[in-house]
């Protein structure tokens, strides 16, 4: 578990969190077969809102943000993303995921295609942009992730860093209202940790909504507005992060803080 | 607290690159590494080098002897009694000089051997765009062979010089398409379905031309319909082709050949014969199993049951049984379920039963190629809001195409050769169909290995070009490291 310093000052002048609600997750439950993983999720994530959310491996932290995009499904209660109800219906599905970002540990860049196509993939054909525009859009979003000489290399030639910042990138391509990090960092070596890290602090500073499941904690406490810890698939404590970190209320939370950051 | 300490040892100056010694070098090394690295290693090379030598030392007379020209195999072996003394053994070429045709074309008619050369020509103009599309140079050296093949063919074939002038224009302009545009000729590989089945049965030009439009019908109404579900636009396509194949086709057809009448002549299925055959078969098989395959890979890991159960079944009967009991039931069962009277071709009963059988086989091979692609290229493509199709197409065949090249070609290899085992349904395939009719006349009988040698070596050459196309296909998808 590491704790990379976060070093920049943040401008936080457009990090406001509005009163619209962007996700909701009403009495939701999930099981693998007969393992309950997911026991009675009650979550309001409004817009502008960055949350941290940690817990001991298994806690079922990644697989509550993968059923707001529906890569796993939920067998009980209500997850409304923008709106849209989650259901079986194919369309609402499509719907909620050209439109929710998201970001996977280990980055699942498409290798046969070059970065720029990896990018503007999804533009061309899910919303139908002409090539020339997913083109230029592709860019604008290299540039901000800082890599735009990689654009016609393959992912396999760049660096585990590099490659997630692409990843970052091609979530942007689709201007997505809601992004999701599942561990981001975990699969990277120790220097490549910051360069990400300050692309998601970026995207922060523009007002992003984002859900981020992380072990970093220096990045919880330097962005998240929200700090929730998982354990045994319940959200067992939830609070702005100095009081988090510093004044946890459950005994699972103080145990689960010591042992990432005491040494 | 902290106590000073130096280093126990710090480099002052880095060392520069040196050669490796020459004994780590070149010849000696590779020698001394793989022949001779120890006792066991160096006995089996010595042991290896004698079995060598001993195979080709009985087997150099045999094919220094060779006879290319004379009228029987008792004219042969009197020419190498008297070159090479009596007792001396040969080869006799002259059989395969002398019925070249035979195993070339079977009984295909004499006079229209520049029909199916000329499809074989063609053949590879119209794969262009597929198979070499990304290189210029490659493209440029397969289709100018074939030019020069054609343009040497042609008049040994007996074509008169005018329109061995006209083909050579219209391959030169095709050749300059090429070489400007790598998807220049894909009208080409449109038409040539159609192109080559009407040069090799010949007949009205208005029946290929219907069959091929009923594939552009089937892509009218799956235009038509896109948008109301997958189910619906493939379902409406299959039914416009079909009710244009069966019920339209027949009075179109009659109706065009009675107002604009243009045929060439007919060539029954049962003059086929020889490598002709086996091509027909054999590349019809491949064009054609390769979709077939890729669908039932997708049908075998689709999450609806009913899908799933059909495609398992399909693929799990036809690998469990024989391809010589599959094509038994083509040749023979077929006719008691069919109408009397009905006329279904039997190459294309044959083709259809190696199609499906290789389709199998290569639902099985693309089926590895899916599962050895990381759920996180799914689950990636599905994030991004590509539906199920788009991510296949996009996203998913690609990557497992390309792993499964090997075993896709693999299993082309297999059924080219299998294409032989024809023979069993009273086809003249050129392993045993032909050489077994061209030992039957009284001026070859006794020649065994000779043709099966020639035979043999015909078929390795294409199947060795499969195998150098998927390793260079291989090389040129690789995206790891440049």
């Amino acid at each position: 578990m590491s704790e990379t310093q976060i070093e920049r000052k943040i401008d936080r002048s457009h990090m406001t969190v509005s009163d619209e609600v962007a996700i909701q997750i009403t009495a939701m439950n999930k099981w693998f077969g007969t393992f309950h993983v997911l026991r009675d999720i009650n979550l309001t994530v409004n817009r502008g809102e960055r949350i941290v959310i940690a817990g001991p491996s298994g806690s079922g932290k990644s697989t509550l943000i993968r059923c707001i995009n529906r890569l796993e499904e939920h067998q009980s209660g209500q997850i409304i993303v923008d709106g849209t109800e989650l259901t079986s219906d194919l369309k609402n599905i499509d719907k909620v995921r050209s439109e929710v970002g998201m970001v996977f540990q280990h980055f699942n860049l498409f290798p046969h295609l070059t970065i720029l196509e990896n990018l503007t993939l999804a533009p061309i054909w899910v919303r139908k942009v002409p090539k020339k525009e997913a083109d230029e859009v592709a860019m604008y979003y290299l540039e901000k992730v800082k890599i735009p000489e990689q654009a016609l290399k393959y992912p396999g030639q760049l660096s585990g860093g590099q490659q997630q910042r692409v990843a970052i990138a091609r979530s942007l391509c689709m201007k997505p209202r809601i992004m999701l990090f599942d561990e981001p960092t975990s699969a990277l070596d120790p220097e490549m940790i910051k360069e990400v890290l300050d692309t998601m602090i970026g995207l922060a500073e523009d007002g992003m909504t984002m859900l981020v499941v992380t072990h970093e904690m220096g990045f919880a406490q330097a962005v998240a507005n929200r700090v929730i810890f998982m354990d045994q698939g319940q959200i067992v404590e939830q609070n702005e992060p100095y009081e988090f970190f510093n004044n946890p209320q459950s005994e699972r939370t103080k145990l689960f803080l010591s042992q990432i950051l005491g040494h | 607290m902290s106590e000073h300490r130096t280093a126990a040892y710090v480099r002052t100056d880095m060392l520069p690159e040196k050669a490796p010694p020459v004994s780590e070098m070149g010849a000696i090394r590779w020698l001394r590494e793989n022949l001779f690295s120890g006792p066991l290693n160096t006995f089996l090379t010595l042991a290896g080098a004698f079995v060598l030598y001993f195979l080709l030392s009985e087997a150099f007379p045999w094919f220094r002897n060779s006879v290319w020209v004379a009228a029987s195999v008792g004219e042969c072996r009197d020419i190498i009694t008297a070159r090479w003394g009596e007792g001396a053994t040969g080869a006799c070429w002259a059989i395969i000089r002398d019925r070249w045709n035979m195993f070339m074309f079977g009984f295909y008619p004499r006079e229209l051997y520049w029909r199916p050369t000329l499809a074989l020509g063609l053949l590879l103009f119209a794969a262009a765009p597929v198979l070499f599309s990304e290189s210029r140079r490659i493209r440029m050296i397969v289709l100018g062979v074939m030019t020069l093949f054609l343009v040497l063919a042609f008049p040994a074939l007996g074509v008169g010089g005018l329109a061995t002038g006209l083909m050579l224009l219209a391959l030169v302009a095709m050749l300059v398409v090429a070489w400007s545009r790598p998807w220049g000729l894909l009208w080409l590989t449109g038409i040539y379905p159609g192109l080559a089945v009407w040069l090799l049965w010949g007949g009205s030009v208005w029946v290929p031309v219907l069959a091929m439009a009923g594939f552009v019908l089937a892509w009218a109404a799956f235009t038509a319909t896109r948008g109301r579900g997958a189910i619906i636009s493939v379902g409406s396509a299959v039914a416009a082709a079909l009710a244009w194949w069966f019920f339209a086709m027949g009075p179109v057809s009659q109706v065009l050949d009675t107002y604009l009448p243009y045929a060439i002549d007919a060539v029954r299925s049962d003059k086929f014969g020889g490598f002709v055959l086996a091509l027909t078969i054999g590349v019809a098989g491949i064009v054609l199993s390769l979709p077939i395959g890729v669908v039932l890979a997708l049908a075998r890991r689709s999450d609806m049951l009913l899908v799933k159960a059909l495609a398992v079944g399909f693929i799990e009967f036809i690998r469990g049984v024989p391809l010589i009991s599959l094509l038994f039931v083509a040749s023979l069962l077929l006719n008691y379920f069919l109408p009397p009277g009905t006329n279904f071709d039997i190459i294309l009963r044959v083709i259809i039963m190696v199609t499906l059988f290789a389709a199998a086989y290569i639902a099985e091979v693309v089926r590895g190629g899916l599962a050895a692609l990381p759920r996180g290229q799914y689950e990636a493509a599905d994030s991004l809001g590509l539906d199920y199709w788009k991510a296949q197409r996009l996203v998913v065949l690609p990557q497992a195409l390309k792993i499964s090249i090997p075993g896709i070609v693999s299993t082309f290899i297999g059924m080219f050769k299998d294409t032989t085992l024809v023979v069993f349904v009273g086809l003249l395939d050129p392993l045993k169909g032909i050489t077994d009719s061209v030992r039957a006349s009284f001026e070859w009988k006794g020649a065994y290995w000779e043709p099966y040698i020639f035979v043999g070596c015909i078929f390795f050459i294409f199947n060795f070009a499969m195998s150098r196309y998927s390793m260079y296909l291989e090389r040129r998808l690789k995206r790891d490291h440049h």
